[in-house]
């Protein structure tokens, strides 16, 4: 009857822990290894062999960074990390621009509306994410609906080339992550003591002096979290740049999807792996910092 | 539900019993529950500090002290939700060491109520007996029994939300007693009620114990609270318990200068012992060197430093210099706060820098025109019993 | 509070419309009798007829089903089994590598959680298709469900736990009659996100998956890659209907059990 409590608890650590190290450690580490073999196209599979501690050494020996310096060697790696980077934080820097008033707008409505307008913007995250995206093709396009209305509204002559490029990536990027923006800074401001607000006003503050003393300070919390859960899935980001980009668009997790599909080079495509995942590290760390200096 | 009933109902409990009660001054009164040299530390804080303890069958029991002086962690050890590091506890003889919270004679009624929200009023009350795998009909019988002992018939099938916050302290209350408990645990019991409520339900809850005779464990913060319903209080602070009496002398003759200053409101004057003999001792007072008489403490001798305690309402305030008294000190009223049923004056003894005396005055009549006034020039006065002396 | 003013109004109509055009478009569309975008032929359910007869879309919608409601019943299993652990367990060994294990799904790019799974699954050998996107789904999962879970379990009075201890119910009986029941509301919330989240995804099936199993998701990308199809505008709009569906069903349950009965 009696089980000892540490069992018991095993049983509930132990299938999650484990489920995750199989599936989630293990095959990190078999991407690290194999972006350490030699970069080869076309050359599938790269089994990893596991021959036991003994051999760890050789193991280790036989570790080479040649896949590395074929990715720092060719630019088009470069340049595709460096204007994800760019493309990424562009996107966070929009979204809250479209985010901060909607979510203070969201915070200022009738209480009784709340709970709608939350489910309001989250509704759109529940329906399919490729297909959002693929209906701003519809939008964009030159015969799409946007140019459709501007050119009956007499605003253009000719149709604007939107769609395959970067302003097309940046609108599907705040399109896909706006929720992720508006909802943390709409709850910072929901719990915003609305007295503070009063009592700037009653101590001389106009609006705008108001918002930029109290009220963004005092949401500067939710807005991290909103730009970090913005930024760093746009950085990876494959869909947007792959359907609404243009051939110049660069963005990495869409270089790795081709090195790894259509040149079939997995070293390589491993390689470009870890190395967009050394490159969040740094953002990830940032972020945290900020967010436990702004709790403090 | 709430407030007074229009008539007085019939007393349940005779009032003698009460003073009669005090199996703690007998020493072949066998205690229902016993901790001895209990210690639990959280971390590096020690929450509980060799603690040990006596509570006998029928008492009801408060542990009454500032938050963090260990009084919910004792009562979480009596009823298995902390494990002590060292120390025995103890119900009826039986070592509780091991013992899990569901197999312990106690309950509890917990300070937030703790009703289950997904469950209704009755199927709440029945969770204990249902764990006890009682027959249905018998289950059915206590539920309605204990739904008439706290009043709350008819409203069996509601869900503890569509309750008010008398009445889900009532349906705790009753959960709580339920299983008939030996010991029931009640932690902070009318904390989250408004203060009309609160009066009532303290006269209902020491009825129902006596009714029940039960042992009541309480845990407070509240001294009113406390010194309303316990036949002893446990007065904790750092862990350690400073006194343990019936309310009267918690409050007449504190053991420590934390128990007088934490319960009640009281005048604290440090000085020197400059004569003692069989009749009284005289204490002057550093750095006003005022005196004061007071009746002779059993081991303190001349030199001993000591501080007098003395309570707002033992003194008296004139105008006139009384001939007769035993202590009286000349000063001028600083401050004075109407509080509707007494006046508090604030009296600066021995002129500028000297200290200010807390005196009590009960307003038993109506008039408006009071004859006291700030700035005043006062007398003081007090019995030389009415001063308590503690070491130190 | 005092109502909403004009630039709130304005702020709320634009952020909403943004968020709303897209699919709004969609739906329209979807019921144009004319294969171009440019002209309205017409309303037509033609699309959708056509949807019905495209027996590989359909297959595809059958596959992401099965492979999303089998991922997201082990996916709220172990994200619960992780809430419970992170949340109650205060210290234990494998604690730091259970919520980083956790928390680090959630800021991996999909192409490299997909990437790395299939390394995993050819250098296991393990044949590909419904099995290893289900494998691969419950991990992407697992995280969003434990993060569910958990905020529903912090937000969980303690103290209920310990009155059904102190009234005699052992702990696995207190796990039954109070805790799973007070946390039913987020097990169904987690597996809800779960189940979206798996029926939504491109990029970790189309590492994951082998010959015999395209996801949903896969079909309409390759049939957008190909060019304009206004069935997957049909296709679309159902699943939108559906999902729609669903979320006011878990709200009208939701409601029902809130409501005070009698």
């Amino acid at each position: 009857m009696a089980v000892p409590r540490r069992l018991l608890r095993l049983f509930v650590v132990g299938p999650p822990l484990l489920w995750l190290g199989l599936f989630f450690l293990l095959p990190f580490a078999i991407v690290l290894r194999i972006a350490l073999s030699d970069s080869a196209p076309a050359l599938p599979p790269y089994a990893p062999h596991w021959e036991g501690w003994s051999r760890l050494g050789a193991f280790l020996a036989a570790l080479d960074g040649e896949t590395f310096a074929v990715i720092l060697a060719d630019s088009l790696y470069l340049d595709a990390l460096l204007s994800s980077l760019r493309l990424a934080a562009l996107a966070t820097l929009l979204a809250l621009l479209v985010g901060f008033p909607l979510a203070y707008a969201m915070a200022s409505a009738p209480r009784r509306w709340q709970t709608a307008l939350v489910v309001l913007v989250i509704l759109p995250f529940w329906t399919s994410f490729l297909i959002r995206v693929y209906a701003w093709i519809a939008i964009l396009r030159p015969e799409g609906v946007l140019n459709l209305v501007l050119l009956r509204l007499g605003v253009i002559s000719e149709p604007l080339r939107i769609l395959n490029t970067e302003a097309a990536v940046l609108i599907g990027l705040v399109y896909s992550y706006l929720p992720f923006m508006v909802l943390p800074v709409y709850a910072a401001l929901e719990r915003l003591d609305r007295s503070l607000i009063e009592a700037a006003a009653d101590l001389g503050a106009p609006p705008l002096r108001r918002l930029l003393t109290v009220t963004i300070p005092l949401a500067k919390p939710g807005i991290l979290a909103g730009a970090f859960l913005v930024f760093v899935p746009a950085v990876g980001e494959f869909v947007v740049p792959d359907l609404l980009g243009g051939p110049d668009t660069l963005m990495i997790g869409k270089v790795l999807w081709t090195d790894f599909f259509s040149n079939r080079d997995w070293p390589l495509a491993s390689a470009v792996a870890v190395l967009l995942l050394l490159l969040l590290v740094g953002p990830i760390l940032f972020f945290q910092r900020l967010a436990k200096g702004a709790a403090a | 539900m709430a407030g007074l009933p229009p008539s007085v109902p019939p007393r349940k409990s005779l009032g003698n019993i009460r003073r009669a009660f005090a199996p703690w001054a007998n020493p072949a009164a066998r205690p229902l529950v016993t901790f001895e040299g209990v210690t639990k530390r959280f971390g590096g804080v020690t929450a509980v500090d060799d603690l040990t303890l006596a509570i006998y069958p029928g008492e009801f029991f408060a542990l009454l002290g500032p938050s963090g002086c260990g009084k919910t962690t004792l009562m979480r050890m009596l009823a298995g939700f902390e494990t002590p590091d060292s120390g025995r506890i103890a119900i009826d003889g039986q070592d509780l060491a091991g013992i899990p919270p569901y197999r312990r004679p106690t309950n509890m009624m917990f300070q937030s109520y703790a009703l289950f929200p997904h469950m209704s009023v009755e199927d709440n009350i029945a969770y204990g007996l249902r764990q006890e795998g009682q027959p249905r009909t018998e289950i059915a019988r206590r539920v309605a029994e204990m739904l008439a002992l706290v009043k709350l018939e008819g409203l069996g099938r509601r869900r503890p939300d569509q309750l008010s916050g008398g009445q889900r302290q009532r349906v705790a209350l009753a959960r709580a007693l339920a299983k008939r408990p030996k010991v029931l645990l009640l932690d902070e019991p009318l904390g989250a009620l408004d203060r009309k409520l609160r009066e009532a339900t303290q006269y209902e809850l020491m009825d129902l114990q006596s009714e029940l005779g039960l042992t009541f464990v309480m845990v407070t913060h509240d001294q009113d609270e406390a010194m309303a319903l316990a036949d002893r209080i446990a007065v904790m602070s750092g862990g350690r318990i400073a006194q343990v009496a019936p309310p009267e002398v918690i409050y007449e003759n504190p053991a420590t200068r934390f128990v007088a200053e934490f319960v009640g409101d009281v005048n604290l004057v440090e000085g020197t012992i400059t004569e003692a003999s069989e009749a009284f001792v005289s204490i002057r007072t550093a750095p006003e060197g005022l005196v004061i008489i007071a009746d002779p403490p059993p081991g303190l001798h001349p030199g001993a430093a000591v501080t007098v305690a003395l309570r707002p309402e033992k003194v008296a305030i004139t105008h006139a210099e009384p001939p007769q008294a035993v202590n009286k000190l000349a000063g001028e009223i600083w401050d004075i706060g109407y509080l509707g049923d007494f006046t508090m004056f604030q009296v600066k003894v021995g002129g500028e820098g000297g200290p200010l005396f807390k005196v009590a005055l009960a307003n038993r009549t109506r008039r408006v025109e009071r004859p006291l006034a700030w700035d005043d020039r006062v007398w003081l006065s007090w019995d030389a019993e009415a001063g308590i002396l503690l070491a130190g | 509070m005092n109502g909403l003013r004009a630039p709130h109004l304005v702020a709320l109509v634009a952020g909403l419309g943004f968020l709303y055009l897209p699919i709004l478009v969609l739906v329209l569309y979807s019921f144009n009798a004319s294969r171009l975008v440019t002209v309205w032929g017409g309303f037509s359910l033609h699309w959708y007829g056509a949807l019905l007869r495209n027996a590989a879309l359909i297959d595809a919608f059958w596959l992401s089903l099965r492979v999303a409601a089998l991922s997201a019943s082990l996916a709220t299993l172990l994200g619960t089994l992780a809430a419970i652990a992170l949340v109650r367990f205060g210290r234990f060994t494998g604690r730091g590598l259970l919520s980083g294990a956790v928390a680090a799904p959630l800021v991996m790019p999909e192409v490299i959680t997909g990437l790395s799974l299939l390394l995993l699954f050819v250098g296991a050998g393990l044949e590909r298709g419904f099995w290893t996107v289900t494998i691969a789904h419950v991990t992407l999962t697992t995280c969003f469900a434990t993060i569910v879970v958990q905020a529903r379990l912090v937000g969980m009075d303690r103290s209920l736990e310990e009155a059904a201890q102190d009234l005699g119910a052992p702990p696995w009986r207190v796990f039954a009659s109070v805790t799973l029941p007070l946390i039913l509301p987020g097990l169904a919330a987690a597996w809800l996100l779960a189940f979206t989240l798996s029926l939504d995804d491109l990029v970790i099936a189309s590492f994951t998956t082998g010959p015999g199993a395209t996801t949903l998701p896969m079909r309409i990308y390759s049939a957008i890659r190909l060019g304009v199809t206004p069935e997957i505008n049909a296709a679309s709009t159902i699943l939108i209907a559906l999902v729609a569906l669903v979320l006011v069903a878990a709200s009208l349950i939701a409601k029902r059990n809130l409501l005070p009965r009698g």
